[in-house]
């Protein structure tokens, strides 16, 4: 099993972050294209000829997102999402870090789709080494004049500007990132009206994912004929996929979309460790359901994902292995979703909040089977019901968690229960009742 | 956002002690404060009146300059004012709020949201240990755990240490990020040698950080990770008299008469009909 690489293809040259090596190497050839053979239709056009789906999670057509954009004088802008938080995602770090023109680049490209003429890179403030490589990209690129007033003399004028967040998982969230990129806390706004019609400063954005927008010059530089060739149906491309937990290898592996899950998790990132099983995995994120071993031949496609009851998302699989207790897992999932809901809307605020409560009683030995079902009925009363999907990222998983490996959640609460009761039985008095030995059940 | 994450080793109790007497559970930064509705709202600051340092209005300024409407400054402000005051302390705040012309109350409800600005004084740098759910199954909070005892055993003045969500670099499980140079693959035993290097200004582990140059992943020439020691073993017990969950599967005698259950439905109905065919005779 090897990769496809595509975008990754010269991601091991040094000093590939410096304008001069990536111009070797065929960089800004797809912008020097787009703006001075092709006109703005065109690229719109090829964008979505490609196929290209969003790699943030959605996975939505770009070239469809883009063309939603109004045409008219009103100011447009572009928003690069590269508040990549969804735990198990690292893809963006890498391509930010060794490749900033590749997304400076699709940033111009996307832009020139959407008539922006000012865009905003939003990376997480936890990234700051990156986020100084793509300031260093963004000046060398004004400095070449491929950023700035009339491009290369081409009429089309771009200024493109790297803001930090500073640490925020629901900056990801497109609107949230509207929020707190006009300097407001990171809320996500109501849904319509989309960010296409009304977006940052009430004007008409595209926002796109790193990944995404990186897609953009090589489709332009190949055609999307060329690019439509890697992929299956109507997941074309490929996809750099994060794959981290209980594997030998974690690490990112740009595949064609299509490879088997199988050959993702054990043909390039080792499989479990020796003598382990897998039990289950998270397809894209720990957002996305987990899926268990008789998913493992599916083909890695947004389609076979969603029909196998999970997602592609972000692209990042997390395996857990056999030897993991569940239940902590969950816990620690449902503590992230706690801490990084924003609260503004009820069922999230308060439904992760008792999630947690309820995974510490079954964990701490406190729990009943009338806590799983409360678990499974709070998930449920989250799902759909609130303005962004925060609150179904973690009901999502947790219940997927619950559906597939109800016996052991049961298991694990009574013997976590039990253990309890015998730390407690000396501290009750049971030694002092005289018949009853000291230590031991009885 | 609430934030009970933060550690109380390298700064300041997260509480003031007035809110322990009443609270077992440690409430939030903030909570326990009361309004003081004698004074007059805090208006947008004069100018003139606050003295601001060159370097931290010249940067406010510039980012103002560079968004279509300047509000977009207040992150990247408020980021700088921490640098240069360790946190956003109401001095920082105010001065920013004096550059910017926004109330103070503004920029606290956009500090408070955020878990890089720190409203307390916790430290002017960050030691943030990864414990997100794909660190989790890596030992992270194992490693958190010990460097956190290291840091108190040690002391370690300055340093805001605390648990951090996914900070992705989830390759380099179990990790840590020093004021943003990110380290990793990190273990219990490196806790000690992490902590006296920070307290002797040196840089941790050189050319195991992800920015260092020549940095490469433990396995990426072969070989495999460092497996995670095993889960703690849950006692093996066995109760008297049967769990809860043994009631549900006693063997049932058979019933007598026809299935309650309908007959199965051997073809797929019309479209737009709801009718149950009648089941194909049996060769």
């Amino acid at each position: 099993m090897t990769e496809t690489r595509v975008l990754l293809a010269n991601i091991d040259e040094p000093d590939l972050n410096t304008i001069a090596v990536y111009e070797r190497l065929g960089g800004y050839r797809a912008m020097r294209k787009a703006l001075l053979e092709m006109s703005a239709e065109d690229v719109l056009h090829e964008l979505g000829e490609s196929g290209l789906r969003g790699r943030g999670g959605a996975g939505f057509s770009m070239g469809k997102k883009a063309s939603f954009i109004p045409k008219g004088a009103m100011d447009k802008y572009l928003c690069c999402n590269a508040d990549e938080s969804e735990p198990g995602t690292f893809k963006d770090r890498l391509l930010m870090q060794k490749n900033p023109h590749l997304l400076v680049e699709g940033c111009i490209i996307g832009s020139i789709a959407a008539g922006a003429n000012k865009g905003f890179i939003f990376i997480r403030g936890e990234y700051s080494v990156q986020a100084d490589i793509l300031e260093d990209a963004v000046a060398e690129a004004y400095e070449k004049g491929y950023l700035g007033e009339r491009i290369l003399d081409s009429g089309h004028t771009f200024d493109l500007v790297v803001h930090r967040g500073q640490g925020a998982y629901i900056c990801g969230e497109e609107t949230g990132l509207l929020d707190a990129l006009e300097g407001k806390r990171g809320n996500p706004r109501l849904k319509p009206p989309f960010p296409a019609n009304q977006g940052l400063y009430q004007g008409p954005t595209l926002i796109n994912n790193v990944e995404t927008l990186c897609n953009a010059p090589i489709i332009i530089d190949h055609g999307a004929d060329w690019y439509r060739k890697f992929g299956e149906g109507n997941s074309t491309g490929t996809k750099i996929v994060s794959v981290s937990g209980n594997v030998q290898r974690p690490g990112n592996f740009e595949v064609e979309l299509g490879v088997t899950v199988r050959e993702l998790i054990y043909g390039l990132a080792g499989g479990p460790p020796e003598g382990r099983e897998l039990k289950c995995f998270f397809p894209g994120g720990s957002s996305a359901p987990v899926l268990t071993k008789e998913h493992l031949d599916l083909p890695y496609t947004f389609e076979a994902m969603a029909q196998a009851g999970s997602m592609l998302g972000s692209g990042a699989i997390i395996v857990v292995d056999e030897s993991e207790p569940l239940v902590p897992l969950a816990l620690r999932l449902a503590e992230f979703y706690r801490h990084e809901s924003c609260g503004k809307c009820v069922p999230c605020r308060e439904g992760t909040n008792w999630t947690v409560k309820v995974l510490e009683r079954v964990d701490e030995g406190e729990g009943t089977p009338m806590d799983l079902e409360i678990l499974e009925q709070v998930q449920g009363n989250i799902i759909g019901n609130c303005l962004c999907v925060l609150g179904d990222s973690m009901a999502m998983p947790v219940a997927s968690m619950l559906t597939h490996f109800r016996e052991e959640f049961e298991q694990h609460m009574e013997e976590a229960r039990l253990a309890r009761d015998l730390e407690e039985l000396p501290a009750m008095g049971a030694g002092e009742l005289g018949a009853v030995p000291e230590a031991g059940p009885v | 956002m609430t934030d009970e994450r933060h550690s109380s080793v390298a700064g300041q109790p997260a509480t003031s002690d007035t809110a322990g007497a009443l609270h077992s559970v440690p409430l939030p930064p903030g909570w326990d404060e009361a309004v003081r509705l004698d004074e007059d709202p805090a208006t947008i600051p004069d100018p003139a009146s606050v003295e601001v340092p060159a370097e931290l209005r010249a940067e406010v300024e510039r980012r103002m300059a560079m968004y279509p409407e300047h509000h977009s400054a207040v992150l990247p402000a408020l980021a700088a004012a921490q640098q240069v005051h360790g946190w956003c302390s109401p001095e920082a705040i105010e001065q920013v709020a004096a550059v910017m012309q926004v109330t103070p109350a503004y920029l606290s409800s956009v500090a408070t949201f955020y878990d890089m600005l720190r409203t307390q004084p916790l430290g002017s740098h960050y030691l943030y240990v990864c414990t997100g759910v794909a660190c989790h199954l890596r030992n992270a909070k194992a490693v958190y755990e010990s460097i956190e005892a290291q840091a108190g055993e040690q002391g370690l003045e300055d340093w805001e240490v605390r648990e951090f969500e996914c900070l992705g670099a989830c390759d380099m499980a179990p990790m840590a990020s020093i004021d943003g140079r990110f380290i990793g693959p990190i273990e219990e035993g490196d806790a000690g040698e992490l902590v006296t290097a920070l307290n002797e200004g040196r840089q941790p582990f050189p050319g195991r950080g992800l920015s260092d140059p020549g940095f490469r992943l433990p396995w990426a020439d072969g070989g495999a990770a460092p497996d995670r020691p095993g889960p703690p073993e849950q006692p093996d017990v066995h109760p008297a008299g049967g769990t809860w969950k043994d009631a549900e599967v006693l063997d049932m005698p058979p019933a007598e008469g026809p299935s309650p259950h309908p007959r199965p439905l051997l073809k797929p109905l019309d479209p737009g009909t709801s009718e149950v065919p009648e089941p194909d005779e049996e060769p």
